[in-house]
């Protein structure tokens, strides 16, 4: 078999060292992605630097007033946190609203937000993938790519990120706090995620050894927040399209807004042309429509997911109706 | 009777106790991987075993140059190995065996294989060029019936229907994938393998390897799950006994689920014409269903979706026909209700718009078009409560409160609409042979090939032995799941219990008249009693048999996202003697579950560039979750037929998903005013039509 080297890190610049020292290996956090890419034979580390142990799995509030998030704190722990459900109710949703109940018992914060895409083709090593194999061509252009990008892909790629979480993230202007061997940094979840352009192979600005330690949350943005996904199922399914949005309705025009959209490309969508539009306009319905249709515009559908582009508007338009009507949103059937 | 027993294995089977076919280790077991081809179409030229044997723990690498020769047979999906045709994408070229499956896995990705393309053709279309008519479709029926004058009989119809309906390729996926350990001692063949039918499976390995059947041993004890993907032996036995044969060693193969949609069967895609003539009163005088479906070139597979248009209503002037082409696609078999299960969703949806068109109430269109008699050959039903079930339905359902017009029903943005449809599914029995002991002390064995693949076979035998004995049940023990019992038919065709109860029944029978001879004193070794019923099942007899229910669906319906959500289910079924009222309702809901899949979210989806389905995984496959299936009820009318077997059973295995798909998408159509006619019911085939001015 592939033999590949197991070590549990007991500190985190011991994780890091580790990985350094060898270039092909990876962290492994829940594994309810990487395991199952190793067992399809789309990822093949010579080393797992296992980090589940490290002590990156609480959730603290910081001094800004918003919440510094472990990078190994489980799903299920971020979804139930009191702090989230009250605060960043955005968040709790979306957590919920992914994979399965025994998936996010398991599955981590850092591990969410570096998933690998869905894409059939990437999965399935008997056929080409860009993102898989560089240069082998993209069979989802014109195949089997119902589920793919609408938004930011290019001739090289059109898969789509999955998690549900970043895109509430995303919205909340949540920060990424990295580690590597040159030090400490920080990235803004938006910058955080790539788009494909020619190195599709590149989900992320993560580099070689680099590891998430948290996600921090600035104090919750003044509104309210809500995540809705549509899927194909009601359990246990990728979003079609999905909405992450906070809104501050102040004498009937909008004060604030943060709005991003998952499921239409390679990374969280972070819709700021529609926010641009909405700031200081009429909390209607007419304005949501607008603002969603103006950030949509770009959208360069291909042939069996142009149903994507009125999907994402109508629930930004109904997401953001339910936060402008307190009582009056729409939980969907 | 006890009416409601638990599962005799219940236990074991919750607490992990129960041994499936990989869970059987033979000392000096090898595991098996097969490599799949990687082209459409085409011949192998070569296989490069080196960096496969370079691999730790390898053992052998079986290709169509070294494997052993098996003798032909009529289901050519199972002659892996033997030349180097690739048919299709996915067909098996090689095989790995190792020390461990980890090793056997990489060495399946270190074999290299060089094949010599050809141009292949993966997609049907309604007028394909390779399309004929065959003689038969599945289950022996003849492909094209013509009754009177349809054509005429259409063209004065007063009110008419035209409408055609597809249906995506389906996959059985079942929990447990196929698998078998299969191991060589002494020139006998000993297998465990996940099958519907083990007598099926030894007899298809005798003529594979020109054996007696009396060497080989099949084993299927438990099994987790089959839906049809199992009804047939699959590559897995013979690649398992293969390649035990060439290693000496006792070998496991499990398929990877990845791998399964490509070689172990589906429903084929299919295109119906459905044409109903009527007159202003919605009573039928024409009806055309019209069915084009792809099957492989490795095998003839039709499924006989018109078949139910021969069974349902009246219709004197009628035809129905299949025609298949056959494409460089994964060969189709049989799903759950095969035939039945679209068919149905064709002719229930027709229905459905033949009501809206007349006018007339959708269960009182049904009741109008009842017959007492099978159509197609005018012979009277033994049992027939369709109409009851309709009846009983519509009562538990509320169905009287229901405003029939479109789009009525709102609730917020949510669109309410409520669909009905009949379900059907004919009786079929096979012989079969069986054994009824009692040792000395009055305890009961008996023995019988059946196969217990989740539906509660093992306890219902118990229960018509402890019957026909006389008996308690706990005197009883029950012996099935093994090619070394008394032969009996395969789990399929909700045949079993109707076919092996009937040989059990008989074996008990003539051991209490065996003991009755004796004066009621049992002698101190025992006495054995076999049964056999092929002289009992008439050939050509004088009633048409089948089960019939009623299924009502009420979904919502999100004008935002076009995301449909089943709110209830509700099933009345007409199915003789339902021996076992818990396994019973476990069998209707859970067809039912898996037509709610049908309606709303399963389907496979043919790569055209590369002649695969796309979706490998049960990620991708989309099954309903929980959270999919509310409100799900089953009910069942007390239906007594004498014309059935001993029991007075019919089978209820696949009735439950039978109708489910149409009466969700008339619900649908109801909830929404738009009707879409190719499933699954997604959200991109809704939207469009949702966004109209409210």
């Amino acid at each position: 078999m592939k033999a590949f080297a197991y070590t549990r890190a007991d500190d985190v610049d011991g994780a890091i060292a580790a990985l350094a020292a060898s270039p092909g290996g990876m962290f492994l956090g829940g594994g309810t992605n990487l395991v199952d890419l190793m067992k399809l034979g789309v990822a093949s580390p010579g080393l797992l630097v296992d980090v589940s142990r490290l002590p990156l799995t609480e959730i603290e509030e910081t001094p800004d007033g918003g919440l510094r998030i472990g990078a190994g704190v489980r799903n299920s722990d971020l979804a139930a946190h009191p702090a989230v459900r009250a605060r960043y109710p955005a968040l709790s949703q979306a957590v919920l609203a992914g994979a399965s109940g025994q998936i996010r018992n398991t599955a981590t914060t850092g591990g969410n937000l570096l998933q690998r895409t869905r894409c059939l083709y990437f999965q399935d090593v008997g056929k080409p993938c860009n993102k898989r194999v560089p240069g082998s061509g993209c069979p989802a252009r014109e195949g089997v790519h119902r589920d793919l990008a609408v938004l930011g892909h290019s001739a090289q790629c059109v898969a789509t990120h999955p998690s549900d979480m970043a895109v509430a993230l995303a919205a909340l202007d949540a920060v990424v706090e990295l580690r590597g061997p040159g030090g400490e940094r920080t990235v803004p979840l938006c910058d955080f995620h790539r788009l494909p352009g020619d190195e599709p192979e590149r989900d992320t600005v993560v580099e070689p050894a680099e590891l998430v330690l948290a996600v921090r949350l600035p104090a919750p943005p003044a509104g309210r927040s809500a995540y809705r996904k549509a899927r194909d199922r009601s359990s246990y399914a990728f979003a079609l399209a999905s909405v992450a949005a906070a809104l501050d309705v102040r004498a009937g025009r909008v004060a604030d807004v943060r709005l991003a959209f998952g499921g239409l490309a390679h990374k969280p969508w972070r819709a700021r042309v529609a926010e641009g539009t909405l700031r200081g306009a009429p909390a209607t319905e007419e304005s949501f429509a607008e603002a969603a249709e103006a950030e949509l515009a770009a959208a360069e559908p291909l042939r069996d997911n142009a149903f994507k582009v009125r999907l994402a508007r109508n629930l930004a338009v109904r997401v953001l109706a339910g936060l402008a009507a307190p009582g009056e949103e729409e939980t969907g059937s | 009777m006890s009416t409601d027993p638990v599962r005799l294995e219940g236990r074991e089977k919750v607490t992990g106790s129960a041994r499936y076919a990989a869970e059987h280790t033979p000392p000096g077991t090898a595991y098996a991987w097969p490599v799949p081809a990687t082209v459409a179409l085409g011949r192998v030229l070569s296989v490069d075993t080196g960096a496969a044997m370079a691999e730790p723990g390898a053992l052998a690498v079986l290709t169509h140059e070294n494997a052993p020769r098996l003798k032909d047979v009529e289901d050519r999906t199972l002659l892996v190995l033997q030349n180097d045709r690739v048919p299709h994408r996915g067909w098996y070229v090689a095989l790995a065996v190792a020390e461990t499956p980890e090793a056997a896995r990489a060495m399946a990705a270190a074999v290299r294989v060089a094949y010599a393309p050809e141009e292949h053709d993966a997609v049907l279309t309604p007028e394909h060029p390779r399309l004929y008519f065959p003689e038969e479709a599945n289950s022996g029926i003849p492909a094209c019936r013509e009754r009177g004058d349809f054509d005429g009989a259409y063209a004065r119809a007063p009110v008419r229907i035209d409408a055609t309906y597809t249906l995506p390729g389906l996959h059985n996926h079942p929990m447990e994938p196929h698998a078998t350990t299969a191991r060589w001692e002494d020139g006998r063949l000993f297998a465990h393998d996940s099958c519907q039918g083990a007598t099926a499976v030894q007899e298809t390995l005798a003529a594979l390897f020109g054996m007696d059947k009396e060497r080989i041993t099949v084993v299927a004890e438990h099994v987790g799950g089959g839906f049809g993907c199992k009804g047939t032996p699959r590559p897995q036995v013979v690649l398992a006994a293969m390649a035990a044969r060439h290693t000496g060693r006792p070998v496991k193969a499990v398929l990877p689920r990845a791998q399964l949609a490509a070689v172990v069967g589906h429903r084929p895609p299919l295109i119906q014409r459905m044409r109903l003539g009527a007159g202003e009163d919605g009573v039928i005088t024409a009806l055309a269903h019209e069915v084009t479906t792809q099957t492989s070139t490795v095998r003839e597979f039709v499924e006989q979706a018109a078949a139910p248009s021969r069974a349902m209503y009246v219709s004197l002037d009628s035809r129905t026909t299949h025609r298949v082409a056959a494409l460089d696609v994964p060969s189709p078999s049989w799903m759950r209700a095969p035939g039945e299960a679209s068919g149905m969703y064709a002719l229930e949806c027709a229905m459905d718009e033949l009501a809206c068109a007349a006018g007339v109430d959708p269960v009182e269109l049904r009741v109008r078009n009842d017959t007492a008699t099978y159509p197609d050959s005018g012979k009277p039903y033994s049992s027939r409560h369709l109409v009851e079930c309709l009846r009983e339905g519509a009562r538990r359902f509320g169905w009287d409160a229901r405003d029939p017009r479109p789009r009525s029903r709102t609730e917020g943005r949510l669109l309410i609409g409520s669909g009905v449809a009949s379900s059907f599914y004919p009786v079929y029995l096979m012989p079969s042979s069986a054994q009824a002991q009692v040792t000395g002390a009055g305890r009961y064995r008996i023995r019988v090939n059946a196969t217990d693949i989740g539906t509660g076979a093992r306890t219902v035998l118990a229960q018509i032995a402890a019957e026909a004995l006389g008996v308690a049940q706990d005197l009883v023990a029950v012996e099935i799941g093994s090619s070394a019992l008394p032969a009996a038919p395969l789990a399929g065709g909700s045949a079993g219990t109707g076919s092996w109860g009937w040989a059990v029944h008989k074996a008990c029978r003539t051991l209490v008249g065996m003991i009755d001879e004796r004066g009621g004193t049992l002698p101190t070794d025992g006495l054995t009693a076999t049964a056999d019923t092929g002289e009992d099942i008439a050939s050509d007899p004088p009633h048409a048999k089948a089960s019939f229910g009623a299924q009502f669906a009420e979904v919502a319906v999100d004008t935002d996202t076009g995301e449909v959500r089943l709110r209830r289910l509700l099933g009345v079924f007409a199915a003789g003697r339902v021996l076992n009222a818990r396994t019973g309702r476990s069998q209707f809901i859970g067809g039912m579950t898996m037509g709610v899949g049908m309606a709303l979210m399963e389907g496979s989806t043919m790569d055209a560039r590369f002649g695969d389905f796309a979706e490998r995984d049960l990620a991708s496959y989309h099954v309903p979750a929980c959270a999919d299936v509310r409100g799900i009820e089953a009910h069942w009318i007390d239906e007594h037929d004498p014309w059935l077997n001993p029991m007075g059973s019919k089978g209820i295995g696949e009735i439950g998903i039978v109708g489910t798909a149409a009466a969700i998408a008339n619900a649908v159509h109801h909830a929404t005013g738009v009707r879409v006619r190719d499933l699954p019911l997604l959200p991109e085939k809704l939207l469009a039509g949702l966004e109209r001015p409210r």
